[in-house]
């Protein structure tokens, strides 16, 4: 009989066929969303109107990365949320199955494969590269050791102009207090070893901007790291004649979206000189300004292109006098939502809210430039659906490069028109393999090697 | 190649106030394959980091050959860091999911298909190389990543629990190809795990860490026959060996209602203690006619030989409860029968363990 080990558990996976390998699932349980690939078996199931991401894994390491998931959550880092751990299984002729890792599918959230399928801008790559490298400092500011840094075990979800990167894989990592510079070094030299082949592989495939080179994008990466770390943990010293320098750096930190809670400030021997370094920083100061005024939960670029527009709507409306959660209600009722509720229930798949109403924006603006006009937002919205939301392509696995995958459910499997001559003959793997138990020592056998080998005790 | 030695290497995390690594005094011979054991959080891959050079050592040293490298950065020590990474691109050849890295470092053309044919050789995957990966096995996954590791060509090879997520067969398998390499190629390796039949089925010696301080290091067999102390002894070996609690009498030391013979030089180490505690290992029981009584809960047959499970004879249900379990193995041609009571016997002296309780410390040769 499996267990379920869940927080919050949904009564709706209960009944699922736990009996059988998640490969053999019906496919009416299953979702063709795009995804990366894995080493496991990873599938999206559909309950109700909920979809779930199953992974089947070794119970230890299952356990290991509900856990994990748990912490980075209750720490408000993006990561996907855990659901539940299934053990426990068995199929039909009582032999045990691995357990099932359970977490919630984030939604709109592209794979990199499925984003670079499309073609992706020089542009583009740079921002995800910003996604990831700020994704990576918050792990490390809150002591997460990832471990296995890599696009695959990344989604990205579109922030307004930019992107925003969750973690999806955490099965290799570590929580300490606080990482040393070492660990936080490890990370990085995985991070560039497994970037760089990711980055190949999309240039075989044809996937990459000609202008782009593994190399470059690498070493980019690692400078901008570098150059984030500093300006979230760095020490600065100036004058006393300086003192704008600690504001300054405080909005240094609100512009990338981060908080500073504590900022410690000495003033060193003789007095006349300053040295400052924040202690703790929360990421999110736009979305959590939006969230307290609006309750939307949105990403950090979307918070602050809408705190934007309430900021103009504000001024527009001539209510700069009026309390701004007063304002920010009016905001959220006559232009947000009546955007979003005119969108027509099929096309609201494509954008989550806020990006749909940051693109609108986009929309609005160009339209008002080219008519020499302030386009109202009523007008501007229809413009919108026909223009751009009706022209989106769907959320599914349409090998966007135009190629079938040979299990629409697992690009992990490769594509359908992939090389399918025979195997070549495999010297290591045409002998029978010993049946040996993993977790049973054999000491006769070691003993016999020890005494073949002449080395005596 | 090359040798390498951590002398007195410690390593306290900022804000600990007890060492994550302890005066770590370690010498690996130049081509041998050295396996850090150990329970979770002991050290082991903290000590790796400062061989790599990505830990301060806040006390002591660390030697590859006759260079301190203690404070060299990590691409001036020419080691390799194997990591869990065995991802197959799949746009990729074979050949180049095997030689990218060496790409990243600059190496040129060349000699790059120079070395991954002859790792490729090693692992019997040159028919492969200039396929995709689509198609390939568990296994040959796993000896593409080799390949990747083995193409660096370093001085030492540094591996943090590769095999930790592969499913039981794969990683019977592969731990005998990882250590069947790596003696061919010769070249030095430490490789970490916190599963000790992995370290003792692939360490030419196997240092046991706990709480951040080495308590043995030594061939598997001498581990495995004359540990140290009772932390390795009850570590190493599955089942575990049996460690029996006993006071010492005239002549030996009492379990149960029985005198295991001890020799009064071993009972003269522990000067001032009442009492000892006897190691036996599962298969160094035998049933006989005197001996520990024994009451059998379960026999469980594995072919020609079994384990019988119990717990020392003569215990109330209360009792018994929280006892400790005896395992032995017995053969299963007369098993002993379930709910009867046995005498366990150590056939052979040599093979008994006595420990000291104060010290923890092994009193016997
Ligand atoms: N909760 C989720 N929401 C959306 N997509 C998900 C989720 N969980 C997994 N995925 C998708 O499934 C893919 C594989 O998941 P994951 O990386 O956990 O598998 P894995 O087998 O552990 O991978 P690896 O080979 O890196 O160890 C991810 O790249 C991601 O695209
Ligand atoms: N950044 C850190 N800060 C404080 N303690 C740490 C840090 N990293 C590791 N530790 C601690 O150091 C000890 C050794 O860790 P580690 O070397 O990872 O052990 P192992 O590899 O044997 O599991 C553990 O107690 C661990 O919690
Ligand atoms: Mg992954």
């Amino acid at each position: 009989m499996p267990q379920f080990l869940s927080a919050r558990p949904d009564a709706r996976l209960i009944p699922l066929p736990w009996e059988l390998p998640l490969a053999d699932w019906p496919t009416g349980l299953l979702v063709a969303l795009p995804r990366g690939i894995s080493r496991h078996v990873v599938r999206f199931i559909k309950v109700g109107g909920s979809v779930y991401a199953a992974k089947e894994v070794l119970e230890h390491l299952a356990r290991h990365e509900y856990r994990l998931l748990t912490e980075l959550h209750r720490a408000h880092t993006p990561s996907v949320e855990p659901v539940a751990v299934i053990t426990g299984r068995e199929d039909a002729e009582g032999n045990p199955l691995d357990p099932v890792l359970v977490t919630r599918h984030l939604e709109f959230s592209l794979p990199y494969r499925s984003l670079f399928a499309q073609g992706v801008r020089a542009e583009t790559v740079s921002r995800l590269l910003d996604a990831l490298v700020l994704l990576l400092a918050r792990l490390h500011l809150v002591g997460f050791l990832w471990g296995d840094v890599s696009l695959s075990n990344v989604l990205f979800r579109r922030d307004a102009g930019e992107f925003a990167a969750y973690l999806v894989d955490a099965e290799t990592g570590e929580l300490h207090p606080r990482l040393t510079d070492g660990q936080r070094e490890h990370d990085l030299m995985i991070a560039t070893t497994n970037l760089y082949g990711e980055f190949c592989d999309l240039q075989a495939g044809n996937l990459l901007d000609e202008s782009l080179e593994p190399q470059r994008l690498v070493e980019s990466i690692l400078a901008r790291y570098r150059e984030l770390w500093v300006e979230l943990t760095g020490v600065e010293e100036f004058a006393d004649t300086e003192l704008s320098r600690i504001e300054k750096r405080v909005r240094r930190l609100n512009a990338l979206g981060f908080d500073v809670a504590e900022l410690a400030i000495d003033t060193l021997a003789d007095g006349s000189r300053i040295r400052i370094q924040p202690k703790v920083v929360d990421a999110g100061h736009h979305s959590r300004r939006l969230l307290r005024l609006t309750g939307l939960d949105v990403e950090e670029n979307q918070a602050r292109r809408l705190l934007n527009d309430l900021d103009t709507f504000r001024a527009r409306t001539g209510q700069s006098h009026i309390d701004e959660p007063v304002v920010a209600h009016q905001w959220l009722t006559d232009q947000f939502q009546a955007v979003v509720d005119a969108v027509p229930q099929e096309l609201r798949g494509k954008r989550d809210a806020a990006q749909l109403y940051h693109e609108l924006l986009d929309y609005r603006w160009y339209a008002s430039q080219a008519q020499r006009r302030e386009v109202p937002l009523a007008e501007a919205t229809a413009g919108y659906i026909r223009d751009v939301l009706t022209t989106l392509p769907d959320e599914v696995v349409a090998a966007a490069d135009g190629r079938q995958l040979a299990n629409p459910f697992d690009p992990s499997q490769g594509y359908a028109d992939d090389d399918d001559t025979p195997m070549p003959i495999d010297p290591w793997e045409s002998g029978e393999m010993p049946a040996m138990r993993a977790d049973v020592l054999d000491i006769e056998a070691l003993r016999r090697k020890a005494r073949e080998s002449g080395s005596a005790l | 190649m090359a040798t390498v030695s951590f002398k007195q290497a410690t390593r306290v995390y900022p804000g600990s106030d007890h060492p994550a690594v302890d005066k770590l005094e370690l010498e690996i011979g130049d081509g041998e394959f050295m396996v850090l054991v150990g329970p979770s959080g002991c050290g082991k891959s903290t000590s790796l980091r400062m061989l790599a050079g990505l830990e301060e050592v806040n006390g002591g040293s660390i030697y590859i050959g006759d260079r301190d490298v203690t404070n060299l950065p990590p691409k001036d020590r020419d080691i390799a860091m194997v990591f869990q990474n065995y991802a197959l691109y799949p746009h990729m050849t074979v050949a180049d999911n095997m030689g990218f890295a060496l790409k990243m470092a600059g190496i040129p053309k060349a000699e790059r298909d120079t070395r991954v044919m002859e790792a490729a050789k090693l692992l019997g995957l040159e028919e492969f190389l200039a396929r995709k990966p689509k198609a390939l096995s568990g296994g040959q996954r796993q000896r593409v990543a080799m390949g990747r590791a083995i193409v660096r060509q370093p001085q030492v090879f540094l591996m943090d629990e590769p095999l930790s997520n592969l499913d039981a067969k794969l990683r019977v398998s592969t731990r005998t190809q990882i250590s069947a390499l790596v003696t061919r190629l010769g070249v030095t390796t430490v490789y970490v795990t916190h599963d000790q039949v992995e370290a003792m089925t692939m360490g030419d010696r196997v240092a046991v860490m706990k709480d951040g301080l080495l308590q043995q290091v030594d061939s598997p067999l001498t581990l495995y026959d004359k540990p140290k102390n009772l932390f390795v002894a009850g570590f190493i070996g599955s089942p575990a060996m049996n460690l029996l609690k006993g006071k010492i009498v005239e002549g030996g030391v009492r379990v149960g209602d029985y005198v295991v013979p001890v020799t009064r030089e071993v009972l003269s180490k522990a000067a001032g203690e009442d009492s000892l505690i006897i190691g036996v290992r599962p298969e160094n029981f035998v049933v006989a006619p005197t001996g520990v009584a024994v009451d059998v809960d379960l026999v469980e047959e594995l072919g020609a030989d079994g384990y019988l499970y119990g717990t020392l004879a003569g215990l109330t249900p209360e009792e018994k409860l929280s006892a400790q379990q005896i395992v032995a193995r017995v053969s299963t041609r007369t098993p002993p029968q379930r709910g009867t009571s046995v005498k366990l016997n150590i056939a052979n002296p040599e093979t008994m363990h006595v420990f000291s309780e104060a010290t923890q410390e092994r009193l016997n040769d």
